[in-house]
């Protein structure tokens, strides 16, 4: 019975590969097919079949897959939509302890993030108060970032050196934002609001690669994470905010008016949990359901070269004055980021194999067409920063353009290099992930460095 | 022989029933079962069993458990019929029976040689 050529566990193995591409079956129904395909083996090579034979035949008996298949998914048809989050926690490590285990952990950082918002409270800031709003702004984002850093330290297995990493972007970034005499609502003072959660989310995206940024692939995972975070962060806050408008609403109704706690609690302490909470979520169901920031993507591209398009012609030829102001510019920077955020998870989603597409183009056009946007904005900046002197906000918009600017020449030369088949989609992986760091360092310089250039102001 | 699609729906559950009721088994030997039952005029695509196994298992007709099976080592997943599935079958015997016995006379009538 043992034919020389023929490798029988290496071929059932292949086999096992072969169903795991449906998901209608689990592993339970791997096991259960491999050993019916075993016994039917050994019944035809005990009369006298070779092995190769005998595989061939039992495989065929078993049924054409594909068929067999949507069998199961007609019995199994919850399947299809997986329940993720108690059966797929730990993902390929295996179920029950180490799910239960993940899970707590999660529920545990949540909570000390949400208890996290409340702790100014005993130094007598207080939450609802206005006149402490300025406090809190400065520190909101503080608040979660440690603990969706250790949660990544823990999952990754960073060990001390990942925890010294959060303990002292903290520990920096806290000191030097209350130290500052940043007066409230300060230029500088809001620049540096806006721009430390772009900071923070780097470091979490250090953490999250689990190799500290090394490996181009990780890189790529974390901006995928981005992505699906984000969806996730909203899905969840909309299920918060109606769960609190009921909650408003019911107490209403037996004359309780429980503003208070809604304003103190609920969305504080909810919208620090969810943090941890989301990018639990995402890490769980990565490989579960389709990714949801690609398909968007997908959809808005073409809509927003599109309108990109029509603006800028409408601009240059429609348009009483072409003098660009203040809140247009701020305006045309936001759909700028967009732009940026859709070819971000559009090159992030794409099979790097895949021959060039009509999206492609699409991609290549809405990437030129913003570049003119950019060039446009930057002009416009730099009359500002001419005619009226350097100011905080015109030095971080104009730096910030300029970063855009080179940012998408750069996919706007690898994307041709990739259309005209010179380069493969490789370059452009590498343009994307070695240019995230700049978007975190220029933020941290804003953060840091603008404050006390500005004298505060 | 290739039953119609309709037939082989409505008769693989109380076949499959019958078998498991002798006693708690396993997918390829039900295979066999049923095989040397019909005189193997009934031949099954194999991996469409096991769908109906669990759709049985999720009707609480049969529960399942795996276990190592001796003399090859490897585990398997054994099925064996419940209460339920005892009642289920029982309804199911009654109803089949109803149906034979008319076509019995029926076709007896004519040339009832042809049964047994």
């Amino acid at each position: 019975m043992t034919t020389s050529s023929f490798d029988m566990d290496a071929r059932i193995a292949e086999w096992r590969a072969f169903l795991a591409k449906h998901a209608a079956f689990d592993s339970d129904d791997h096991d259960e097919l491999e050993s019916h395909l075993r016994d039917h083996i050994d019944a035809l090579t005990q009369s006298g079949l070779q092995q190769d034979e005998a595989f061939l035949i039992a495989t065929k008996r078993l049924g054409r897959l594909h068929d067999v298949s949507r069998e199961y998914a007609e019995v199994h048809s919850q399947r299809l939509w997986r329940h993720l989050v108690f059966s797929d926690a730990s993902g390929s490590s295996g179920t029950g302890w180490l799910g239960y285990r993940e899970l707590l952990m999660v529920m545990l950082l949540a909570l000390a993030a949400a208890l996290m918002v409340k702790l100014p409270e005993l130094g007598g800031w207080s939450l609802t108060d206005d006149s402490d709003g300025w406090f809190y702004a400065r520190n909101l984002t503080l608040f979660a970032f440690p603990f969706i850093g250790i949660y990544w330290v823990w999952k990754r297995e960073l060990g001390g050196y990942g925890v010294t990493l959060v303990l002292g972007t903290v520990l920096v970034v806290s000191l030097l934002l209350n130290l500052y005499p940043l007066v409230p609502e300060s230029d500088t003072g809001v620049l540096a609001v806006l721009h430390l959660p772009l900071v923070l989310w780097f470091i979490v995206g250090v953490l999250y690669t689990g190799d500290y940024w090394r490996s181009l692939s990780r890189r790529m995972d974390f901006i995928r994470f981005s992505g699906e975070f984000a969806i996730y962060y909203v899905l969840i806050a909309l299920g918060g905010a109606a769960l609190t408008g009921l909650t408003l609403g019911l107490y209403a109704f037996i004359g309780y008016d429980v503003e208070w706690l809604a304003q103190a609690w609920m969305i504080p302490c909810g919208a620090a949990g969810a943090v941890v909470v989301a990018a639990f979520l995402v890490e769980a169901k990565q490989s579960a359901i389709e990714n949801i920031a690609p398909v968007l993507a997908r959809i808005f591209t073409p809509l927003v070269a599109f309108i990109l398009m029509v603006y800028l012609l409408t601009m240059l030829f429609g348009a009483q004055t072409f003098a660009v102001q203040r809140e247009a510019l701020i305006l045309l920077d936001l759909m700028l980021v967009l732009v940026l955020g859709l070819v971000l998870y559009s090159v992030s989603s794409r099979d790097t194999v895949m021959p060039v597409g009509v999206f492609d183009y699409l991609q290549l056009a809405l990437i030129i067409v913003a570049l003119i946007v950019d060039l446009v904005a930057l002009v416009a900046i730099s009359d500002r920063i001419l005619s009226m002197g350097l100011s905080p906000n015109r030095v971080a918009a104009l730096g910030e353009n300029l970063i855009l600017f080179v940012s998408l020449s750069g996919y706007a030369w690898f994307y041709y290099q990739f259309v005209t088949h010179k380069r493969g989609f490789y370059a452009l992986e590498r343009w994307q992930t070695g240019y995230v760091p700049v978007y975190a360092l220029w933020a941290a310089v804003v953060v840091l460095i603008f404050p006390p250039l500005f004298n505060f102001s | 022989m290739n039953l119609s699609k309709d037939l082989m729906a409505a008769s693989s559950t109380p076949l499959v029933l019958s078998v498991i009721a002798e006693g708690e088994t396993y997918g390829y030997e039900i295979v066999k079962r049923v095989a040397e039952l019909s005189n193997g005029q009934l031949e099954w695509t194999d991996g469409m069993l096991y769908p109906l196994l669990h759709r049985l298992e999720q009707q609480q007709l049969l529960s399942s458990r795996w276990r190592v099976a001796e003399e090859t080592k490897r585990k398997r997943k054994y099925y064996r019929i419940t209460e339920q599935g005892q009642k289920a079958l029982q309804q199911q015997q009654q109803q089949w029976q109803v149906i034979t016995q008319a076509l019995r006379q029926v076709w007896g009538d004519r040339n009832d040689y042809q049964f047994v």
